[in-house]
């Protein structure tokens, strides 16, 4: 049986998530931001928790975008291998929505239709869609506007397999400092190891949507997580880079097998907004 | 905590800044000009070209920021500072044009402390992504250089108890090494 669904459906759909997404923190983040207020040890540091606590408030009051930077979109969906799609191009209709959503919501036209001739699209298209099939009839949309501030201070390398654990340890912390203030802390550290190079960043991108405070399912990698995140906030880096004990909200990991020669990490950081709206249908 | 709280009024002169230290909280009022990567890049133009700056700098502030939309009814939109180090490369020409201060969040190259103490300018640090509340201290807005550059553009300013850190003074302290350094754990 399949079910058959419109693409045009998504158009609003899409644009509702990425208004959502800017406007309003989810109440994981508020929660951690909140706890991070509480066991922040530095002054200027808890000041900037604060504001930034009343920020979100003040934002999602007034249904404004929380930060500036509405970012590049990505959109993740994973559609069920039963669903038939009718209508115009999938990925027409999504930056369909993307365009919709930043027009009519008054968010940031951030994207640049060539990286070295720099001309604005105007409308914030295209957006970065990542397709997974899944069984199924559902589909889930998770959109996820990533600012430049963090993104940019995104990290790869391809250690080899004799550095091991200690290895991807090392670069995860140098990865972390290097970005200090600029990637807006307390931030999420999205960690990605194994696959190969497209899957590593992948998945260090898609370790971010894993709610702040859910560890890794198996224990070798969760413990790795719990002892990265201790490692990052003895940094001293603070919330923006202010100083202080509030570096990262969390550290996730997401791993996948990997070639016998091979050991690629990717670290994908995410501001302390962790701005991402979904839904399935 | 109790900081040193200063309040002032831009265009502020180089011998209003000389006396401020890193860490000290700025509410500042006035007039401050935005520009960033591509406003930078155009002064620079200008500036190698020997052609006159569509603005004077002379005693100014720039705020590196690129605003969202503003709703109807609005001045502008959220706004909020972007990361200083992609303009590191463009601040000794902005202080050989006069520049005593800038506003943004992160930090900076180190040679951006030397030019501070050497132009007798400051980097001031605002909160990145607290845009819609730094928004409602900006009471008017006015776009007076390169309309086309959208969010880029050179807009004009009016702030009022906007909420800053020194993040460099005049001395060329850097306000996030000492922080950081301090709340740091070595094992």
């Amino acid at each position: 049986m399949s079910r058959v669904i419109s693409t045009e459906e998504m158009i609003p759909v899409i644009a509702k998530l990425c208004m959502d997404s800017c406007y309003h923190l989810n109440d994981n983040v508020i929660k951690a931001l909140e706890s991070a207020y509480e066991k922040e040890v530095s002054p200027y540091g808890k000041d900037t928790l604060k504001l930034l606590l009343d920020n979100a408030a003040l934002a999602s009051k007034e249904n404004i975008p929380v930060c500036h930077d509405t970012g590049m979109t990505v959109v993740m969906m994973k559609i069920g291998e039963q669903v038939s799609w009718v209508g115009m191009p999938l990925e027409e209709a999504v930056n369909e929505g993307v365009r919709k959503g930043y027009t009519e919501g008054y968010l940031r036209k951030s994207v640049y239709l060539d990286p070295l001739n720099r001309v604005n699209s105007g409308d914030n298209t295209p957006c970065v869609l990542h397709t997974e099939i899944v069984p199924g009839d559902k589909v889930k949309i998770v959109v996820l506007p990533k600012g430049g501030g963090s993104e940019n201070m995104g990290a790869y390398t391809n250690l080899v397999p004799a550095d091991g654990v200690e290895g991807v340890k090392e670069f995860v912390l140098k990865s972390v400092q290097a970005a200090g203030g600029k990637a807006c802390p307390p931030i999420v550290v999205g960690v990605g190891i194994g696959g190969t190079m497209d899957k590593t960043t992948l998945i260090a991108k898609q370790a971010l949507l894993r709610p702040i405070g859910v560890r890794n399912s198996n224990p070798f990698y969760k413990a790795l997580e719990e002892e990265l995140l201790e490692e990052i906030n003895k940094l001293g880096i603070g919330p923006l880079g202010m100083g202080g004990r509030m570096t990262a909200l969390d550290v996730h990991i997401e791993y996948y097998p990997c070639h016998i020669t091979s050991l690629p990490v990717a670290v994908n950081l995410q501001c302390h907004s962790v701005r991402q709206a979904s839904v399935e249908l | 905590m109790e900081y040193n709280t200063i309040k002032m009024t831009a265009p502020i002169t180089k011998e209003m800044v000389k006396d401020l230290n890193i860490g000290d909280v700025i509410y500042l009022s006035g007039v401050i000009y935005t520009a960033r990567d591509a406003a930078h890049k155009r002064i620079q133009e200008n500036f190698e070209n020997n052609r006159k700056q569509l603005i004077e700098l002379e005693d100014q502030i720039i705020f590196y920021v690129g605003p969202t939309p503003a709703k109807p009814g609005k001045v502008i939109g959220s706004a909020a500072p972007t990361t200083s180090a992609r303009m590191d490369k463009y601040v000794e020409m902005m202080l050989k044009l006069g520049v005593v201060g800038m506003i943004g969040k992160g930090e900076r190259a180190d040679y951006v402390a030397d030019l501070c103490k050497e132009y007798g300018a400051c980097y001031f640090l605002s909160i990145g992504g607290a845009s819609a509340m730094i928004a409602n201290q900006i009471k008017d807005l006015e776009v007076v250089a390169y309309k086309d550059l959208g969010t880029e553009s050179i807009k004009r300013l009016v702030v009022e108890d906007m909420r800053l850190i020194v993040g460099i003074d005049t001395k060329g302290r850097v306000f996030q090494d000492e922080q950081v350094k301090k709340y740091r754990i070595t094992d």
